[in-house]
């Protein structure tokens, strides 16, 4: 109150180097409490956000043994750190696609009755193309390379 | 004694405030009853929560491990872990029952908008409570439940898949989401809780209970809350942990299986209850709709419509107007009536 005097109208104002100096207080005040809050804020928010894993670059793995997996069944094996589900069709055929639904992320199996692969959770179908042919699945399974070495089922990406 | 005491704390102002509290009655007392219900049942999670504590292990190679020995060995373990199952399944019965008796009966209007926005926000809380201690046994059903949980949470644009990964701790559910959900259930979630608890139950102090208005014109006559209330909502509660003892002795929470990350779905893999109405229109939905994902359509609504919740009272302010009242109470009804058949066919299917 010391800093101000009456104006011609007869009102107190501040002398504007005051006023600047006030400003320029509030200014540094603002800004180090800003700068103070992100120090604080963002390693809370790093820290929450959790650190990539470097995904398993397979490209190929033992799924089977040929004599583990009859004609007309299905079985899921281990692709990296995802599941992978091997066919074999009624023609003896081997297919091999990722287990994961394209719906909502559930791991399908292979239903000889309908012979189709299905998803439990959403009831989403699969022909043996991997294609989606009937509930909600938006997108087809991502299909795998089947070779046979021996009597060993090996599965590669595409 | 008292003298003593009320100098440093005014525990006569308080008691004073108790004893002048009054509860309205007319034919729509009954749904008075449901908000202290729904808070009993809390503090039966709190309780059997904090004795679930003693032996449950937040890992993915111990969790399901300690359940099982929880219900297997530990001296009346079944029915503490029963009972915390079943009173969270209660609670959030009530809860519902609460918020449509309040919405219908227009409870919500000024100057009651925050009591209303504090009790949406403890639904929220009570459904994040659900979706986190569900994944807690670390066991198959529970395992994809949280799978296709954060997915949901992933589908939601831009903001998606930083939020699946938060919840996550990963891009997959592991053990990591275990720790984490584990760490929402028992801390955030509770603390988050108690405050909206306390705000919810102040605000109702401060403004008393509400009397319908379509019964304002008429003579309302009240009763004392201590004791004739407290003595009713006393009865209530009693019957409570009889019917919670009751279910966890004839009915008891199964644990089911490990949780296994290279095994298919079960068949007839259902969520809780109260996300059937949800997970049954996920099954309905064609995969495109207008060129986008059925699911992310479908989700996109259910999150608007849970949004909208909020606004309820502000939309619904100003002076009684019929014709607003009678499009309130047929949106409220139609969305009952769709909840209610969604989880009957959910449930029957």
């Amino acid at each position: 109150m010391k800093n101000t005097l009456p104006d011609s109208t007869g009102r107190t104002i501040e002398p504007p180097a005051v006023e600047s100096r006030r400003r320029f207080l509030d200014y540094l005040l603002g800004t180090s409490a800003v700068a103070t809050l992100g120090a604080i804020v963002y390693p809370i928010i790093r820290f929450m956000s959790p650190p990539k894993i470097i995904e398993s670059t397979e490209s190929s793995v033992m799924a089977a043994k040929l004599n583990e997996i009859p004609v007309n069944s299905g079985k899921i094996f281990k692709f990296g750190s995802k599941p992978g589900i091997l066919v074999r069709t009624d023609s003896g055929e081997l297919k091999a696609f990722s287990a994961v639904c394209t719906h909502l992320e559930c791991i399908v199996q292979y239903q000889p009755e309908t012979k189709q692969i299905w998803c439990a959770c959403h009831n989403g179908h699969y022909n043996l193309n991997g294609k989606n042919v009937a509930g909600p699945p938006p997108r087809p399974l991502e299909e795998f390379k089947v070779n046979t070495r021996g009597d060993e089922i090996v599965v590669s990406k595409a | 004694m008292q003298e003593w005491l009320d100098e440093r704390l005014p525990v006569s102002a308080l008691t004073e405030m108790a004893r002048k509290k009054e509860v309205p009655v007319h034919r729509y007392s009954i749904w008075y009853y449901f908000g202290g219900m729904t808070l009993f049942l809390f503090v039966v999670q709190v309780v059997t929560g904090i004795l679930l504590l003693l032996y449950y292990r937040p890992s993915a190679e111990n969790a399901f491990e300690s359940v099982q020995f929880i219900i297997t060995e530990v001296k009346f373990g079944w029915l503490i872990r029963s009972i915390h199952s079943w009173s969270a399944n209660l609670m959030i019965a009530t809860l519902f029952i609460h918020l449509f008796s309040v919405f219908f009966l227009r409870a919500y209007r000024r100057p009651r908008e925050m009591t209303w926005v504090s009790g949406v926000v403890l639904l929220f809380i009570a459904i994040c409570f659900g979706f986190s201690g569900y994944l807690l046994p670390w066991n198959k059903l529970a395992y994809f439940a949280t799978k296709v949980g954060t997915e949901i949470a992933g589908v939601v644009p831009i903001v998606g898949h930083t939020m699946l990964r938060f919840l996550r701790g990963g891009d997959d559910v592991t053990g990591a989401t275990l720790t984490r959900f584990f760490g929402f259930h028992v801390a955030v979630l509770p603390a988050t809780a108690t405050v909206f608890i306390a705000l919810h139950v102040l605000l109702v102090q401060l403004h008393g209970m509400s009397v319908p208005p379509s019964l304002k014109d008429q003579n309302v006559s009240k009763m004392k809350f201590i004791p004739n209330f407290l003595l009713r909502d006393l009865i209530g509660w009693i019957l409570a942990i009889g019917v919670l003892a009751a279910l966890a002795a004839l009915f008891p929470w199964e644990l089911g299986e490990k949780a296994d990350p290279f095994a298919p779905a079960p068949a007839g893999i259902k969520p809780e209850w109260y996300f059937l109405f949800m997970f049954q229109t996920l099954k309905y939905l064609p995969a495109k709709i207008l060129g986008m994902d059925g699911e992310v359509l479908g989700i996109m609504t259910f999150n608007i419509v849970a949004l909208l919740l909020f606004i309820v009272p502000f939309v619904d302010s100003g002076p009684e107007n019929r014709k607003r009242t009678l499009i309130f109470n047929i949106i409220g009804v139609l969305v009952l009536l769709y909840i209610l058949v969604m989880t009957i066919i959910g449930y029957v299917t």
